[in-house]
């Protein structure tokens, strides 16, 4: 597929101008007004925003393992749908990625799939444990080039341990990607801690329980000299900190789900009767019930501030794909998690592009190049210049559209999403010059094994 | 009275509907004291009371609710079920609703399950929250409301709130569905509620309630407040760092002999159930004149009869309501 060769015409750049784009063996042949197809598919691009490949620091494939939530096959379309053309999939698999032999499996599965290059992420600890360091090197050294590690779904909470593994992942020219979580603090949460909380008799998950593991983190980074990447930031202190530290010149990094930008923890009392539609949420939703939490309005004011100012680098997906029965229960019996790649362009329009927090230009920045960057993914660094990689979406951001079942591409329906109005449309997406959506519709690609089944 | 499908929280409800259901609570108060304190009025219709959570009271008091109203009654307990065995809410729900069951008593250790079984399309029965979490106990809160109400107005209670009374809630509030119960129902109707804790047990954000809230005891009971209510310590409160021990517990915020002593000559006492008599209440102050404890737990029968016969009258057919009205 990456032999056929397409003429995108008419499309617009994140800086705004106007080009055709030739896509020819996996890169872009040349930019220009006026190109000749030159037996080229075309594609009408009028109207239409091209952006870098999008690439998420923050997704979980759930293989192998957890293959009834999600495969590397299936995640990766529901990545390509969602303009994604790079994912990054954590560790928390089973068996977990903290062997270089299953972080090779795993972008072997990516590979065979096709549909975007899948970058494993490198446990930090032996099973997620807590308690000794995973063998980093060797999964820096595989063929899977691991550059990005976290405990992720567990907080690196023992002191000692964090600074270690920032030195040793240092060492690699990797990142600790932390998920900040005090978990003596948060034992039992389940909602953000306030008077809502304590009104609907869910146990609290304070603010504090991110804010002090940030705080710690980024003095050890300073420390040792070496880079943090803070996963989800969720609250308005967290931004704070975050701030504070980059004044100062400690190497971190942060990220924002498109849920934190978005929705509040206002939501899980209900407001399905507000309307009747049924497009609200009846209370006690659980498809609302992730980790971190939603918060509060303040804390998502100030996190499309901290993205529109940069003191938030990056927006991350934090897909988290479950099968039906694990949310179709009471809230605390249900599990933590959203799945957000087909959803999250649109979101991210929704929060910050329309309200004019960021133009594309940014949202290339906050979900492409910038990602890249802190995954050492290469390819993601020069978008439409002639030479480089054909990592493309193309989006009609006119486009309004109820968001419903049929744009879930992945295994999960867990989407907050389902029946909300949301604005822009993927159009199509090219990984690597191969076609994964076109004229609005995942292809199908060939499959060398059909490992779907397995 | 407004057509009510089913009772999830004691907030849903507004002052007319909270009043019509007391109000239909003394004609079933009534009831008790004939010769046959039985009403055919739910003949043919079936109770379930799905117990996920061991509760023999609340239990025993829905079942003779729904006996004293001629109701059919299945009684699904967790313990030694197939719930032990990992069956869910729904299925267990699902089950029972195929054998045709009219209403739904559900307690359950998660907070807002009677909600989203209310809401989900896992069954067509009404529901009623016999405690859910630390969320909420609605028949609770209306069984504390009709025992204030009761002992303020005796035989003139009817059409009455409970307009300027105030009470003093003592002890777990954080983790309390009563206390909740109350909160949600008792400003509905008027009345002033003032919480007093440790602050290990207050609620993050409480002062957000309509509520006030203090640390002191001794300076609660100096305010001689119409009610004062005690709520139980838990077992496994004791060693998590809420307080010290029992005896510095008790020494604060226990109702003591000599605090009792102190109480305002019109205070009344009272207290869920079950007590731990030395440690939040006096065996003095529980037994006491002033202790409405027993009549909470006679009213709540006549509360959980007015929950049941409004939820399976009302609101079911639309055309119903009024016919149902009593």
């Amino acid at each position: 597929m990456s032999g056929t060769a397409y003429l995108i015409r008419g499309a617009t750049l994140p800086d705004g101008e106007t080009t055709d784009l030739l896509v020819r063996e996996g890169r872009i042949a040349e930019r220009g007004a006026g190109l000749s197809d030159r037996g080229a598919i075309p594609v009408d691009a009028a109207g239409l925003r091209a952006l870098p490949g999008l690439v998420d620091l923050h997704t979980h494939l759930r293989e192998p393992g957890f293959e009834q939530s999600e495969t590397v096959l299936t995640g990766s379309r529901a990545a390509a749908a969602g303009g994604f053309t790079t994912v990054h999939a954590m560790a928390n698999t089973f068996p977990v990625q903290d062997t270089a032999g299953v972080v090779e499996q795993v972008a072997a599965l990516g590979a065979a799939a096709g549909y975007a290059t899948v970058r494993p992420v490198g446990a930090v600890t032996v099973g997620l444990a807590g308690e000794r360091l995973a063998e980093i090197g060797a999964m820096a050294r595989s063929r899977a080039a691991v550059r990005v590690f976290s405990d992720d779904g567990k907080c690196v909470h023992d002191a000692l341990l964090m600074r270690r593994a920032l030195e040793y992942v240092a060492t690699f020219d990797g990142v600790v990607a932390q998920h900040a979580q005090e978990p003596r603090l948060t034992e039992g949460a389940q909602m953000n801690e306030g008077a809502l909380a304590s009104t609907l008799g869910l146990a609290g998950w304070p603010a504090v329980a991110e804010e002090a593991i940030i705080a710690r983190d980024v003095l050890l980074a300073e420390h040792v000299g070496a880079r943090l990447h803070v996963c989800h930031l969720s609250t308005a202190g967290s931004v704070d900190v975050i701030r504070w530290a980059k004044a100062r010149g400690i190497a971190v990094t942060a990220e924002a789900t498109p849920h934190h930008l978005l929705l509040t923890e206002q939501l899980i009392a209900g407001d399905a009767a507000l309307d009747p539609d049924a497009v609200g949420h009846r209370g006690y939703d659980s498809r609302l019930k992730v980790n971190p939490p939603l918060r509060r309005d303040e804390d998502v004011r100030a996190l499309r501030a901290a993205v529109a100012d940069g003191t938030i680098d990056i927006v991350a997906t934090d897909h988290a794909p479950h099968p039906v029965e694990s949310k179709e229960c009471a809230w605390a019996e249900a599990s933590f998690g959203m799945v957000g790649l087909e959803s999250a362009l649109s979101v991210v329009q929704a929060a910050l592009v329309d309200p004019g927090h960021l133009d594309w230009g940014d949202v290339a920045r906050v979900l492409s190049r910038t990602p890249a960057e802190i995954g050492r993914v290469p390819g993601y660094d020069a978008p439409f210049a002639p030479g480089s990689p054909a990592h493309l979406t193309l989006v009609d951001p006119t486009a309004r559209r109820r968001f419903g079942r049929a744009q879930l591409r992945g295994r999960g329906v867990n989407s907050p999403y389902l029946g909300r109005e949301l604005p822009g449309r993927i159009v199509a997406t090219f990984h690597a010059g191969v076609a994964t959506v076109l004229d609005g519709e995942l292809q199908t690609l060939p499959t060398p094994t059909d490992h779907e089944v397995a | 009275m407004t057509g009510l499908r089913h009772l999830l929280a004691s907030a849903d409800l507004d002052r007319a509907s909270a009043i019509a259901l007391l109000d239909t609570a003394e004609d079933m108060a009534d009831v008790a004291t004939r010769r046959v304190p039985k009403l055919p009025t739910l003949q043919g219709r079936t109770v379930a009371n799905l117990f996920f959570e061991d509760s023999t009271r609340t239990r025993l008091s829905f079942e003779a609710a729904a006996k004293r109203l001629s109701a059919d009654v299945i009684t699904f307990s967790a313990k030694g079920s197939s719930v032990s065995k990992g069956e869910s809410l729904k299925d267990t729900a699902q089950t029972i609703a195929a054998m045709g069951i009219d209403a739904v008593v559900l307690r359950h250790a998660a907070s807002g399950a009677a909600r989203v079984l209310a809401e989900s399309a896992w069954i067509d029965a009404a529901v009623v929250n016999a405690g859910d979490g630390t969320h909420d106990h609605p028949t609770q809160g209306l069984l504390d409301a009709y025992t204030m109400r009761k002992a303020r107005h005796g035989a003139d209670s009817r059409g009455q709130g409970l307009d300027g009374l105030r009470v003093t809630i003592v002890g777990d509030v954080l983790h309390s569905r009563v206390a909740r119960a109350n909160l949600g129902l008792l400003p509905t109707l008027g009345a002033r509620v003032h919480l007093v804790a440790p602050r290990t047990l207050l609620p993050f954000g409480a002062e957000q309630w309509p509520v006030t809230t203090s640390s002191d005891l001794d300076a609660a009971i100096a305010d001689a407040p119409d009610v004062l209510m005690m709520l139980r310590i838990q077992q496994e409160r004791m060693h998590a760092a809420y307080f010290p021990h029992e005896r510095e517990y008790a020494g604060f915020w226990g109702l003591d002999e000599e605090r009792f002593a102190r109480l305002h000559a019109d205070t009344m006492v009272m207290h869920p159930g079950p007590m731990n008599r030395g440690l939040e209440i006096s065996a003095a102050a529980a037994d006491s004149e002033r202790s409405l404890v027993l009549d909470q737990v006679a009213n709540g029968v006549a509360i959980r009869m007015a929950v049941l016969y409004t939820v399976l009258s009302g609101g079911r057919h639309a055309g119903a309501r009024e016919a149902g009205a009593a």
